[in-house]
């Protein structure tokens, strides 16, 4: 691997091509971190008001539809897999298999897409909003605003991350099918992957939280 | 490489024109821009603060209204913390040096470096149009809920700060590659340079701490936009939990601020006292000592604002910790300093000033981790004082060492030595004459951030007022003397200190690729052979 690796030309300020990947791989974690950190502001805030109003919480959980958000979860787990697929084209050469993967998997960020637009929509319909706009009768805590301020806030971070992602995967399917992915040259594929499971992992982690409160 | 004179091809000449300059990728150029734009913004920075002096000169309305000066000292504290003091020393002097330390051709990431310089200069341009707007008068903290109901263009000044942090976390990020991935072969981790590690630390703290604040200022753009109520008392929210949020990034960035400068010091004064560094390990160990203990301290700023008892009971036990590493890192730098044959040169002095000013800042700080002082001088011009002494004695002065340190390095040219001694030494006793009334004042009880006192403060307030100019001179001075410096200055030597690490051994400017062929490193940063033992 390492061979076929320096082969390609690489920056003049690395060693080698090899030398470059780790490198940037490297700096991805480290973006990643810092990723954590961002959505660790959020998550702190939602642990504290959930401590704090536990029934409002529980109340306010149930007006969310788990369906959607099990579907949802369902469609993210599936990307991130065609996702790994489309990384494991790319080292293995199959630049066709590549790019198809890198569409499918724009294809079910779509999916996830629309259906938060159905959510969202339902929501705005019935007056579950953030804060001062919250005008929903079903539900009587005055504080219930709080929690749809969270969800929102949570669920859109999440979405701006799936749609910086989605553009970044229309940029890799360019270069993908002018055939500039090998197995001697992946790395924006690679690192783009991380990114992607880690936006799915975020997921993982807000869809109990909001949704399955009991 | 193409050309043949060695010593005439620098990173300055090798191209010219703007556009050269606007999309190099060369990490002394994007160095040297950063540089150019933060002292601009020092200035601005400064303007607001002799403003703020000047009004304070007397009681009573001296030059401005009160509207305007809540929104001038907002600007002075936001423009100095966000735009000035936290890049200056990493962005800039980091930037130019630390790959060269190294022994690389560049940091890991050139078009990141780049693309941060770009995204710093939104970040300003966007807070700083607010000045032709409605301003700014929140104070530098954006305190909810006053934040969230000012009609000033707040949001704006907010959103600046925001993109300002991804500007020092992909700088931190390339930072901590670059330390990982490009050390020159023999580079070991214990040869590495003190302000190398110093830059790894403040780069670790750096990408952990300021995500925290983006999210932070991020939902505080929304709750002025949308009121989602997370920090607003009458939506159900928690305005104190902002503070928490806010501090849990603000206290950290006084490292972010001051490990640098630390850096620096613990460069220029071996080099100047042409000793070894007196407790190598113990320095970068404390460093990172420093960075563990700036995350589990941020309750200190809160001990009024409705902790539980035993959470300020904590944090003000925590707090105190923050001397043993500070304490380890003053007393080697001056067994370093024994015995040495010290230079008294415009790095030195700063260093010297560096080690006074720091370490009284430190030292009042215990009266402020104290809960029972703390409630007393809580919101007064003590914690004023006490965080000008920590922020502007440590890195300003940190920064003054290095620039003077490195800048026969980033010209090519000598600055004049009798010219940078007495601007140094009026910036100096400025400093002091201009903040230690302050401390005074405090104790006394007068609070921060009022418009006006009472007639007994007015003397002390006019001294320190003369002491800000002091300093405004200083800088003024120094301004005319590193420019012409760099215009005509003498021809500065390779290695015109004899300093041991990496940067001393390439041209002065240095060749755009850093080195002609790739260092090898023998010894250790600071192997100068010992004076009559
Ligand atoms: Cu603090």
């Amino acid at each position: 691997m390492a061979i076929v690796a320096s082969e390609r030309k690489h920056s003049e300020h690395f060693n080698s091509a090899e030398h470059e990947f780790v490198s940037s791989k490297q700096g991805m974690w480290l973006f990643l971190l810092q990723e954590v950190l961002f959505f660790a502001g959020l998550f702190v805030a939602y642990g504290i008001f959930r401590a704090l109003n536990p029934e409002m919480f529980h109340a306010a959980s149930q007006m969310l539809d788990v369906k959607m958000g099990a579907l949802n979860t369902v469609v993210l787990i599936c990307s991130s897999l065609t996702m790994a697929f489309a990384v494991r084209s790319a080292q293995t050469n199959q630049t066709k298999k590549t790019t198809m993967y890198l569409i499918v998997t724009f294809l079910l960020a779509s999916v996830f897409l629309v259906v938060k637009y159905f959510e969202y929509s339902h929501k705005f319909h019935v007056g579950l909003l953030p804060g001062q706009y919250f005008t929903n009768t079903e539900l009587t805590d005055p504080k219930s605003g709080l929690f749809f301020s969270l969800y929102f806030m949570m669920t859109g971070v999440h979405g701006l991350h799936i749609i910086l992602g989605m553009l970044v995967i229309l940029w890799l399917v360019r270069r993908s099918s002018r055939n500039e992915f090998g197995s001697n040259y992946y790395t924006p594929v690679e690192l783009f992957g991380l990114y992607w499971h880690f936006v799915d992992l975020i997921w993982i982690y807000l869809f109990p939280l909001l949704y399955l409160i009991d | 490489m193409s050309s043949e004179h060695h010593g005439d091809v620098n990173y300055l000449n090798h191209e010219k024109g703007l556009k050269s300059w606007l999309t190099t990728v060369d990490h002394k150029r994007i160095g040297m821009m950063y540089l150019f734009t933060v002292l601009f913004m020092f200035l601005i920075g400064g303007i607001f603060a002799l403003l703020v002096r000047l009004e304070l000169f007397s009681t009573g309305p001296t030059i401005i209204d009160m509207n305007t000066y809540n929104q001038y000292f907002t600007y002075h504290g936001t423009i100095m913390v966000f735009m000035v003091v936290i890049p200056l020393i990493p962005a800039a002097i980091g930037n130019f040096v630390l790959p060269i330390m190294l022994g690389a051709k560049d940091v890991a990431f050139p078009r990141l470096n780049l693309a941060t310089y770009y995204i710093y200069l939104v970040g300003v341009l966007v807070a700083c149009t607010t000045l032709f707007l409605n301003g700014v008068d929140t104070g530098w903290t954006f305190y909810t809920p006053y934040s969230i109901r000012t009609s000033t263009s707040t949001t704006l000044v907010i959103l600046g700060a925001f993109i300002l942090g991804f500007s020092g976390i992909f700088t931190a990020l390339n930072f901590i590659v670059s330390i990982h991935k490009l050390r020159a072969p023999g580079l070991t981790w214990d040869r590495l340079p003190l302000f190398v590690w110093a830059s790894y630390a403040t780069s670790i703290v750096q990408m952990l701490a300021t995500p925290v604040l983006a999210i932070t200022l991020f939902l505080l753009i929304f709750e002025r936009l949308t009121g989602i109520g997370i920090f607003d008392p009458k939506l159900g929210g928690d305005p104190v939990m902002f503070q928490h949020f806010f501090w849990f990034y603000s206290h950290p960035a006084v490292y972010i601020m001051a490990l640098p400068a630390m850096g620096i010091v613990s460069e220029v004064i071996p080099v100047h006292s042409q000793k070894p560094i007196f407790g190598y390990k113990a320095i970068a160990m404390a460093t990172f000592g420093i960075a563990l203990v700036a995350f589990i301290v941020w309750g200190h700023h809160m001990f009024v604002s409705g902790q539980s008892e035993l959470a300020n009971f904590v944090f003000s036990l925590l707090t105190m910790f923050v001397a043993v590493p500070t304490g380890v890192k003053v007393f080697s730098w001056i067994g370093t300093m024994y015995k040495g044959s010290i230079r008294f040169n415009a790095p030195m002095l700063y260093a010297m000033a560096f080690l006074f000013i720091f370490t009284i800042g430190g030292l009042t700080g215990i009266f402020l981790a104290t809960v029972a002082t703390n409630v007393h001088l809580t919101d007064t011009y003590f914690v004023v004082a006490h965080f000008h002494y920590v922020m502007v004695g440590g890195t300003l002065m940190g920064f003054m060492a290095g620039f003077h340190h490195w800048f026969p390095k980033m010209f090519g040219r000598m600055y004049n030595e009798s010219a940078a001694l007495v601007s140094g030494f009026l910036v100096f006793v400025g400093f002091n004459v201009t903040f230690f009334p302050q401390f005074i004042l405090g104790a006394q009880g007068m609070p921060r951030r009022y418009y006006d006192y009472l007639p007994e403060f007015e003397a002390l307030n006019r001294v320190s007022t003369v002491g800000s100019m002091m300093i405004g001179l200083g800088f003024v001075f120094s301004a005319i003397y590193l420019f012409k410096a760099m215009k005509s200055g003498p021809k500065a030597s390779a290695n015109p200190w004899n300093g041991k690490s990496l940067e001393w051994e390439t041209t002065s400017p240095p060749h755009p690729h850093n080195f002609h062929d790739q260092p090898v490193v023998t010894h250790g940063p600071y192997d100068f052979i010992e004076q009559g033992e």
